[in-house]
């Protein structure tokens, strides 16, 4: 069994040691292979898990490690009411 | 700490052009290379964009660099054992304008005259394209079946992984900080971690070439500027083809993972160095893509981010060795398809390196048809 990182987009643990293992080292980069962290929660659950994982793995201090840039918009929003100004 | 090492030649970018020329030097035999990356792989351009894979240009060069490299990226997976999500959904381009009208029925006679198998369309069916597309303004179109998308992170490593199995050394979280001349001649790249004595260098560095040209005293036309692009939540895929308008600059496409992902440019962006996300993007966004496709309403941007294009004069890049100096390669000026491309002008870019008539001819794309004369303009760009 396996403990469940990214439950946007099913991304196990075992999935992150295999990246790392495969020279992924960084979290922008395990972000982008394993398109982890970007489904609608925004990694706001799996970066901070993957930080502890890849310190752990490379022996990186968590504050040494390059933390992904939060975009925006911070929630989810439609595009109705993006546009919403100058129409419904 | 200073250290002193030398190389054949020193490539400056990690991007998909670095990356894949140090790829096809490699495999021809030349692997001492060093390819340097101020950040990580792919956090330039080549890791922000949306992944359109277009054959419908309007400048001869532009159409027979895209279409030959869209049968290479068709071979990639197989050659570098790596999934690249290539969809050839095909492109939908909407015509908005009379002088668009004309000058799309231009480009369709060229490209088919190159033998793509583009068609130059009516409204309606564009509609018969994308049914949920809203025709009222729409004048016109081209499709090309044979166009489509890709996941570009999994090119850019696969190049580097390949590379790397030859003994090429990449290396990431090194800047360039200058380059050394003498004459004419190349004699070393200088980075924060020290000095690479070699008499080649190649340009790749996107958004940040003219400043590395420069370091060379090379003065190179193109400039950057913000590019803007963001992707929705997941849904049931009902779009096809990448649609695409240069009236509004905007494209969108759907990934088979069922997100939407589309850039808008904004007229009005000003040039420099410039990666922040902006309220005028998601609004103008949000605003063009529900007019052009109402069911987008109730759906849900969930990230934007930006990203540089490379932007010439003309919208065509800037190829090979420049007239100051000697061994200087320019893969830059890409503007925003410089991922589409990238095949052909990597493989054409390792043969000139290598001292090899290229399999391609590119004299056309020289930094020096700036010089006094008259340019062909590529019209199909978006922003
Ligand atoms: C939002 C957006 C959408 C786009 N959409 C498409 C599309 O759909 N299809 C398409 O074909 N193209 C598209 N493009 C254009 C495409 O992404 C670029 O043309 C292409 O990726 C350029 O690749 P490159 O390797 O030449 O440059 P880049 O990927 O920009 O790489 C240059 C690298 O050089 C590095 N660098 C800079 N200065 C230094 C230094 N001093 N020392 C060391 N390294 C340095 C940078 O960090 C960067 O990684 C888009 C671009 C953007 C921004």
């Amino acid at each position: 069994m396996t403990t469940v990182v990214c439950r946007c987009e099913d991304i196990t643990e075992d999935d992150i040691l295999e990246a790392i293992r495969d020279g992924y080292r960084e979290i922008e980069v395990i972000k982008r292979h394993l398109r982890l962290g970007m489904g609608p929660c925004q990694g706001k659950t799996c970066i901070p898990i993957i930080e502890r994982i890849v310190a752990r793995e490379t022996g990186c201090k968590t504050q040494e490690l390059d933390i992904p840039t939060a975009r925006p918009p911070s929630r989810q929003v439609s595009f109705s009411l993006l546009a919403g100004d100058d129409r419904d | 700490m200073t250290v002193t090492e030398s190389a054949r030649a020193v490539i400056i970018g990690g991007g998909v052009n670095g990356t894949g020329i140090a790829y096809h030097l490699a495999k021809r035999g030349y692997t001492d290379v060093v390819v340097l990356e101020k950040g990580y792989l792919g956090c330039g351009a080549s890791g922000r964009n949306g992944g359109g894979i277009r054959q419908q240009f309007s400048t001869k060069e532009n159409i027979i660099l895209a279409m030959e490299s869209t049968r290479m990226f068709e071979k990639l997976p197989d050659e570098l054992d790596t999934e690249i999500e290539f969809e050839q959904g095909g492109y939908l381009v909407l015509a908005f304008t009379d002088e668009e009208v004309e000058q799309f029925k231009k480009n369709v006679k060229l490209q088919n005259d190159l033998g793509l198998k583009s068609s130059f369309i009516s409204a309606e069916e564009a509609r018969e394209i994308v049914p949920e597309l809203n025709i009222s303004k729409v004048l016109a179109g081209t499709f090309n079946s044979t166009d489509g998308t890709i996941y570009p992170f999994p090119v850019i490593y696969g190049y580097a992984r390949a590379a790397r199995g030859m003994g090429v050394d990449i290396r990431e979280h090194t800047t360039v900080t200058d380059i050394v001349t003498q004459g004419r001649t190349i004699r070393a790249v200088k980075t924060d971690r020290g000095t690479i004595e070699t008499d080649t260098v190649v340009n790749a560095a996107g958004g940040w070439s003219a400043g590395i040209a420069r370091m060379a005293g090379v003065e190179l036309p193109n400039r950057p500027y913000r590019h803007e692009i963001m992707v929705t939540e997941p849904f049931k895929r009902f779009l096809e083809p990448m649609v695409i308008s240069f009236q509004h600059g905007i494209y969108f496409s759907q990934s088979r993972h069922g997100n939407v992902v589309g850039g808008i440019g904004n007229p009005h962006e000003e040039q420099g160095i410039n990666q922040r996300s902006s309220l005028w993007f998601m609004r103008t966004m949000a605003k063009t893509l529900t007019e052009l496709v109402p069911r987008f309403s109730a759906v849900n941007m969930i990230r934007q981010w930006a990203g540089l294009y490379d932007t010439t004069p003309d919208a065509q890049p800037i190829l090979g060795e420049v007239p100051e100096v000697e061994r200087f390669f320019q893969v830059n000026g890409f503007s925003g398809h410089g991922f589409m491309v990238s095949p052909v002008v990597d493989k054409v870019t390792a043969e000139l390196i290598l001292g090899e008539t290229p399999s391609m001819n590119i004299d056309g794309l020289s930094v020096t048809r700036f010089k006094g004369m008259d340019l062909e303009m590529e019209y199909s760009v978006v922003g």
